[in-house]
């Protein structure tokens, strides 16, 4: 019997119109929040639900939101298992936001990101799953006056063994209610399960494939007006003056909305809008940050990078044995900033009245959505409703909520409902970027080449000190340093120093991979560069440093076999190999095989992906978060870039925002290594282990050793 | 005034000529399942068919799509090639977000309307005007391959 544990609390009671209705929370004291750890609210909240009506379907009340990682439908699989119920019989409905019911146990507030919806709830969902089938188990008991254990669940009905009575879960739901929530339930064991690790069907995929699918900037509401805009180019410049003579003569143009920094054109359409916004005569008040450049910003992290930083990891004197080793090694990394470019572009529509606000959009972070929609109008929370909508995409973009409050500071001065949407360029040009970030590295190495000492400092901004500041501690930003901290290699003396340095020109966020994606490409490239300065074979000398990794080994083993490692290649191509580890508590590797032009144009041919992620619950959707995470990885690593010139972003559509499309694409193997240990982050880990494995591959063809991203630009300039 | 064909259907719209068709299909018609993506016949998100032929509704001027049969994601699926592309994005699970998809289908199915068994190359040169941030590329490929066998088993049995 499985314990229901303090962190959880159940209760039940009879569904509105009907049905059984289970509720329960998990305690939302963010573990990497400790120091600002919340009191345990004193009224029960539940902080998920399903509700089984008396047709017996199954309704999930999911806080998480879905943006194509499969979440809506590796929830209800955990729930199903244990519900004993069909997949086809469960149905997700979007949650409102409400901190207090629908936190992540990460971080403490409403959040999806962070690779953590099943790894967080891999177990509450199974246990509300397991405690309403033993409530409908026990009602079906109860009817037939029977022993519980002599009857069983499966498929939503209960079946009395001896007898072969039958009761659909529909028939028992409203006596189900009445009863007591058990406090101790029995999860199934692994080798019974039915769902859990099984390819299923994705619950979202056949309304996305006819186009029905609802996203934010489907919305359509009586009266609704269309909005696009232009906000200052430069970060903390103002809107001097606009001359709006020529945009309101625009066939279908109604307004001219003017905020301190920006600028918007409501119309009917989303075409007058446009032609609205190319007519206008903006005048612009750059303010302090008018002429900076790229150069500028980099030239500011390397002065810090001669900084010492706040220690994060230390064993033994790394700087002592360096200063004494038989030989050394030592580098600069960087990589630049990064523009998410989700394919849908940022949007929001707001409705403001004297008394309410409600606001329509797709968001990684509702509740904050909602606060800043408050704050805004100057309404109460409770005045304010959010509804959410599949993400077209998020990437870490919608972990922000800029783009919501800006619509409503629009929505402010437009009567009736405006949907503000983005050109791609307005999405480009004011996103919420990857950070350039700038990594002094160095190893002692024995008379062998051997590894007996690392330093790695990491210099860039914190995002966590200003999106979530209780995670800031002591200097230390958890995301920055993740990935490195947890360097696997067996290393007698370590030390991992981080300098927080931030250029506030230009906003920086989440992207993809997040901290781990840009310490894995400097661990991985650095560590390729010691075996290869020992004239050993990249995936050997990794492998000796691993004797304490079995996991690690484990996945390395299996990328290089799958990989041909060691087998001959044409002319002109290379394999590189990665490794990754890291808070998400997945295991990854990744053998890349590139071939690079004359030119300088690198065309990867071929990537083989070891995932050890443990218990796995839909492996079809782990292989697919695994291969779309590298092709965003590649994108990354040969093109992608942010620069700045006077302040502004010099990118602005998909013709600079180069990405990888279908013909650039290299066949993708993904390959699942198994076991029972608690499951992994699967959503992000595939971006971040494929930068190192395709510049690796590139020093393999070429001898050239890129240590600044993109790939692409650096071999032409080389 | 502006008519249209549209999934089979007239249309009489009050835009200007020069409106592209997506935002006539969008925000005059309600039809939602063509995105908007990047404006400039960048990305194909707003793929749509103009006599079978795949167009960036985007940059298409509404004023020349009028006389032609203009298809849109709502009614591919009545198409042989959309119904076995549709199918295929099924059966493969290719979708992820989700949003470049009605973009990507569109695409697909004028493909595999010209070239029941198209080769990697062909799949290239039709599917590389469309961008999946999500990186289901290697499923789209597999599954345009799918659809092409079922669809040429069917046309030769048919």
């Amino acid at each position: 019997m499985e314990r229901v544990s303090r962190r959880e609390l159940l209760f039940a009671g009879a569904a509105a119109g009907g049905g059984l209705l289970l509720g329960w929370r998990v305690d939302a004291r963010p573990r990497i929040i400790a120091a600002a750890a919340q009191a345990t609210p004193s009224a029960f909240a539940p902080n998920a639900f399903i509700r089984i009506g008396r047709d017996g379907r199954v309704t999930m009340v999911i806080g998480q939101v879905e943006m194509g990682q499969g979440t809506y439908t590796s929830l209800p699989m955990l729930l199903a298992e244990e519900l004993e119920v069909g997949l086809e019989q469960v149905q997700v409905e979007h949650a409102p936001p409400d901190d207090k019911l629908y936190a992540n146990p990460l971080v403490g507030f409403q959040m999806t990101g962070a690779s953590t919806s099943v790894k967080e709830l891999y177990e509450p969902m199974r246990r509300a799953g397991a405690a309403a089938r033993s409530m409908l188990v026990a009602a079906a008991a109860q009817t037939w006056n029977v022993d519980a254990a002599s009857c069983r669940a499966h498929r939503g009905v209960v079946t009395h063994t001896p007898t072969s009575r039958a009761l659909v879960y529909g028939a028992l739901v409203d006596r189900a209610a009445k009863l007591p929530v058990p406090t101790q339930v029995s999860l199934k064991d692994p080798k019974d399960f039915t769902l859990i690790g099984t390819p299923a069907k994705r619950l979202d995929t056949p309304a996305k494939v006819k186009g029905t699918a609802q996203y934010s900037i489907d919305v359509r509401l009586p009266g609704m007006k269309i909005a696009t805009v232009a906000a200052s180019p430069v970060l903390g410049g103002k809107l001097a003056s606009v001359d709006e003579s020529k945009a309101k003569a625009i066939k279908g143009v109604h307004q001219i909305v003017r905020l301190d920094d920006a600028v918007a054109v409501v119309a009917d359409n989303m075409w007058a809008a446009k032609q609205g916004l190319a007519a206008l005569a903006i005048r612009w008040d750059d303010g302090p940050n008018a002429t900076v450049s790229t150069a500028d910003i980099v030239q500011g992290l390397a002065a810090a990078a001669e900084t010492p930083g706040v220690v994060a990891r230390k064993e033994g004197d790394a700087a002592t044995a360096i200063a004494s080793a038989a030989g050394t090694k030592e580098a600069v990394y960087q990589v630049p900033f990064l523009a998410h470019a989700t394919m849908e572009p940022m949007n929001c529509t707001v409705h403001v009245r004297p008394d309410r606000c409600e606001v329509w959009t797709g968001s990684q972070v509702l509740t904050r959505a909602q606060a800043t929609a408050a704050k805004v109008t100057g309404l109460p929370l409770e005045k304010v409703v959010v509804h959410n909508h599949l993400l077209g995409g998020g990437f870490g973009r919608r972990l922000e909520f800029d783009y919501v409050t800006q619509a409503v500071r629009i929505a402010k001065q437009v009567e009736g409902p405006v949907k503000v949407i983005w050109t791609r360029e307005e999405d480009i040009q004011h996103d919420v970027y990857r950070p350039y970030y700038y990594d002094r590295i160095a190893a002692g190495l024995d008379a062998r080449g051997q590894p007996i000492a690392w330093t790695h400092r990491i210099v860039g901004p914190s995002i966590i000190a200003r999106w979530a500041p209780p995670a800031f501690q002591n200097g230390i930003d958890p995301d920055a340093l993740d990935g490195a901290v947890q360097l696997l290699y067996d290393i007698p003396a370590i030390q991992v120093e981080y300098v927080r340095h931030e250029e506030p020109v230009v906003s920086t966020g989440f992207w993809r991979g997040v901290g781990v994606t840009h310490n894995t490409f400097v661990i991985e490239s650095f560590i390729d560069e010691l075996a290869a300065a020992a004239k050993e074979d990249p995936v050997a000398y990794r492998r000796a440093l691993l004797g304490k990794s079995p996991r690690a080994r484990t996945v390395l083993d299996v990328a290089a076999k799958a990989a041909g490692w060691g087998q001959p290649l044409p002319a002109g191509r290379g394999r590189g190999v990665s490794l990754l580890y890291s808070g998400w508590g997945s295991y990854l590797a990744q053998v890349a095989e590139v071939a690079v032009s004359k030119s300088g144009e690198v065309r990867v041919h071929r990537i083989v992906c070891a995932v050890d992620c443990g218990t796995v619950v839909n492996p079809d959707t782990v292989k697919a978060q695994i291969e779309g995470g590298i092709v965003f990885g590649v994108s990354g690593a040969l093109y992608g870039e942010v620069t700045l010139k006077n302040g502004r972003v010099e990118q602005s559509n998909f013709n600079n925002v180069r990405v990888l499309r279908i013909n650039e694409t290299p066949a993708i193997e993904v390959h699942l290594v198994r076991n029972g240990e608690a499951p992994g982050g699967i959503g992000e880990p595939g971006t971040a282990v494929t930068a190192p494995a395709v510049a690796n591959a590139v020093f393999a063809a070429t001898g050239k050793r890129i240590r600044t991203l993109p790939l692409e630009r650096q071999l032409r300039s080389a | 005034m502006v008519k249209l064909r549209i999934n089979g259907k007239s249309h009489t719209v009050d835009a200007s000529p020069d409106m592209p068709l997506l935002w006539v299909l969008r925000d005059l018609l309600g039809m939602n399942g063509t995105k908007f993506g990047c404006g400039v016949a960048l990305c194909g998100a707003c793929t749509v068919h103009l006599d079978g032929i795949p167009r960036r509704a985007c940059v298409m001027p509404v004023g020349a799509a009028v006389g032609h049969a203009i298809t849109t994601i709502e009614a591919i699926g009545a198409t042989p090639a959309g119904k076995k592309v549709q199918q295929a994005w099924l059966d493969l699970e290719v979708v992820q977000c989700g949003y470049c998809q009605s973009g990507q289908i569109m695409a697909a199915a004028a493909l595999l309307a010209k070239i029941p068994a198209p080769t990697d190359t062909d799949i290239d040169q039709a599917m590389s005007g469309n961008i999946c941030r999500c990186g289901t590329y290697p499923r789209i490929r597999e599954a345009i391959k799918r659809a092409a066998q079922t669809h040429s088993t069917a046309e030769r049995g048919g």
